[in-house]
């Protein structure tokens, strides 16, 4: 039996104030990169916490790497990482401090190697003595992808991971995880509203709206299902409700 | 190999050196090693923490020290009773720093908004709670040996003359910190940062029912009862016994640690449990107030 990296079936998260997730369900091949795309409150934070185990569903299962979720978490939790510019790494600890507690707390071994050899491919040895608090939102967003990436993961769940970082960088990001990916094989699911970044780094978009999936398919058959140049056209029909009235028109 | 083939056999030992009893649930002594480095950074990085865990320790001894001075130069029994305020502010600061020591640590993950970063690394609570327990004790350690000494030095009172009694009365109030600190952190990281003030704040409960500075004696019997249903208590009444009548009462310690283990294993289910209502309703994604 061919093990998925992530499978996620009939997921549903009820808060007191409403339905984030709805019964979605798909299936994550293992070395795929998948957009996760949606507006606010769309659902894709809280189906990637749902992933990463941090968060219980109401019903339906999660299996990462096989591992059913939140149940039997520490059974792959060591195979997986997540980066997201809205958790923060303490703001006192340098760098390398911070890159050593995780690669310890991640079972890395030849530790020091591995940060070096992050630092040299994230250009952060000039920084790796500097306290986290004291760089820049660029800068920090390195250092989060270095703490990502510290443990090799075969499964890599990014929340916006260029949010707030200007077009240079959120680039020199996009080329990193496009890198760590084609050589290490992982699977990257990626959840974010930047339509430029989906449609760089995924081979599969799966369109989220009030918890549910609106859509699914590759960029190409996205933009021509919906008759679109750009995947941005594509989620502003989904977003503003034409997606039913252009596929009944079809 | 494909790639993904290359990636899965190349992935990290992680488990080696846990303490395997043959279920998923081991311990690793790493992990936590880890995560008391990551702590231990951060005081070493800010002098202001480290002069905070001596600032009010000191003060508060001073101040019961020449208090205590000055009552017992004016009346003939606490003349007698030499010492046993700078006891009790001794002991009550074990029992308060320990309490700290452990919530600090916990909301230090709060402040930076690391939690997250936590709950999904390999780290267990398990050795969450016991990096913040050893955590606690470095902390009180930085704090009271120095105020100790200084207690020897201004007033002639040698905290470490209690000898094995000290044992005894120190295990038992770093273990009712430990089980009120752990479940205080439960509570913040299901409730967040708005409930921070009850880890500063839920010691001082204890203060006045756990007969800190006075005999339990002194209660009207219907507090009595209560009192005598804290561990803390029996601590100061034998803190009292040894220093006033120079009589070591294990009983009263050995009861003291059986209501201990109790409460602690209270505290380590509630943890467990808010942790679990955490997980139920986004608590540990949303850490703010």
């Amino acid at each position: 039996m061919t093990v998925s990296a992530v499978a996620v079936e009939r997921l549903v998260k009820i808060y007191q104030r409403g339905r984030a997730v709805d019964g979605i369900s798909f299936t994550l091949p293992i070395g795929s990169v998948t957009g996760l795309l949606g507006g606010n409150g769309a659902g894709k934070t809280t189906t990637i916490a749902m992933i990463m185990g941090l968060l219980t569903p109401t019903s339906g299962n999660v299996r990462v790497l096989g591992a059913k979720m939140p149940g039997q978490r520490y059974r792959v939790l060591h195979r997986m990482n997540f980066e997201s510019p809205y958790v923060e790494m303490p703001m006192r600890l340098t760098v390398r401090q911070n890159l050593t507690v995780f690669g310890r707390l991640y079972g890395v071994t030849e530790l020091a190697d591995r940060i070096d050899a992050l630092a040299h491919e994230l250009d952060l040895t000039d920084l790796l003595d500097r306290p986290n608090g004291k760089l820049s939102s660029g800068q920090k967003t390195r250092v989060s992808l270095a703490k990502a990436l510290i443990n090799h993961p075969e499964v890599l769940l990014l929340d916006e991971p260029t949010a707030s970082l200007d077009p240079d960088t959120a680039d020199w990001v996009r080329a990193r995880l496009q890198r760590y990916r084609s050589e290490r094989g992982a699977t990257l699911l990626l959840a974010s509203h930047n339509m430029s970044e989906v449609e760089r780094l995924c081979e599969r978009v799966i369109i989220l709206k009030s918890g549910r999936i609106e859509d699914d398919g590759t960029p190409a058959e996205l933009l021509a299902r919906y008759g679109r140049r750009t995947l941005e056209e594509v989620f502003l029909d989904v977003a503003r409700g034409r997606s039913h009235l252009r596929q009944a028109a079809q | 190999m494909s790639r993904a083939a290359v990636a899965i056999c190349a992935r990290p030992r992680s488990e080696q050196d846990a303490m395997n009893f043959g279920f998923e649930h081991a311990i690793s002594w790493r992990r936590i090693a880890a995560m008391v480095e990551r702590y231990w950074y951060l005081l070493r990085s800010s002098w202001p923490r480290l002069l905070e865990l001596v600032y009010w320790p000191a003060v508060q001894m001073l101040m019961w020290g020449f208090l205590q001075l000055y009552i017992g130069q004016n009346a003939g029994y606490f003349a007698r009773a030499g010492g046993t305020f700078i006891g009790a502010v001794l002991l009550w600061d074990i029992l308060f720093r320990g309490q700290l020591g452990f919530s600090v640590s916990f909301l230090e993950e709060m402040w930076s908004r690391n939690l997250a970063n936590l709950m999904m690394s390999p780290l267990k609570p398990i050795e969450f709670v016991l990096a913040l327990m050893v955590m606690s004790i470095v902390r009180l350690l930085i704090g009271m040996v120095p105020v100790s000494l200084l207690a020897i030095g201004f007033f002639g009172f040698n905290l470490y003359g209690m000898g094995l009694a000290l044992a005894a009365f120190f295990l038992n109030l770093i273990l009712t910190s430990w089980a009120v600190g752990i479940f205080v952190s439960g509570v913040v990281m299901r409730n967040g940062l708005g409930a921070e003030n009850l880890a500063w704040t839920i010691m001082f409960l204890l203060m006045p029912l756990t007969c800190v500075y006075y005999p339990v004696g002194v209660l009207p019997p219907w507090l009595q009862m209560v009192a005598w249903s804290l561990p803390p208590t029996y601590v100061f009444e034998g803190m009292r016994a040894l220093l006033i009548d120079h009589t070591f009462r294990s009983e009263l310690m050995i009861q003291a640690f059986f209501m201990n283990v109790v409460l602690f294993a209270v505290g380590v289910m509630g943890f467990m449990l808010l942790l679990r209502s955490a997980r139920r309703y986004g608590s540990l994604i949303q850490t703010g107030e």
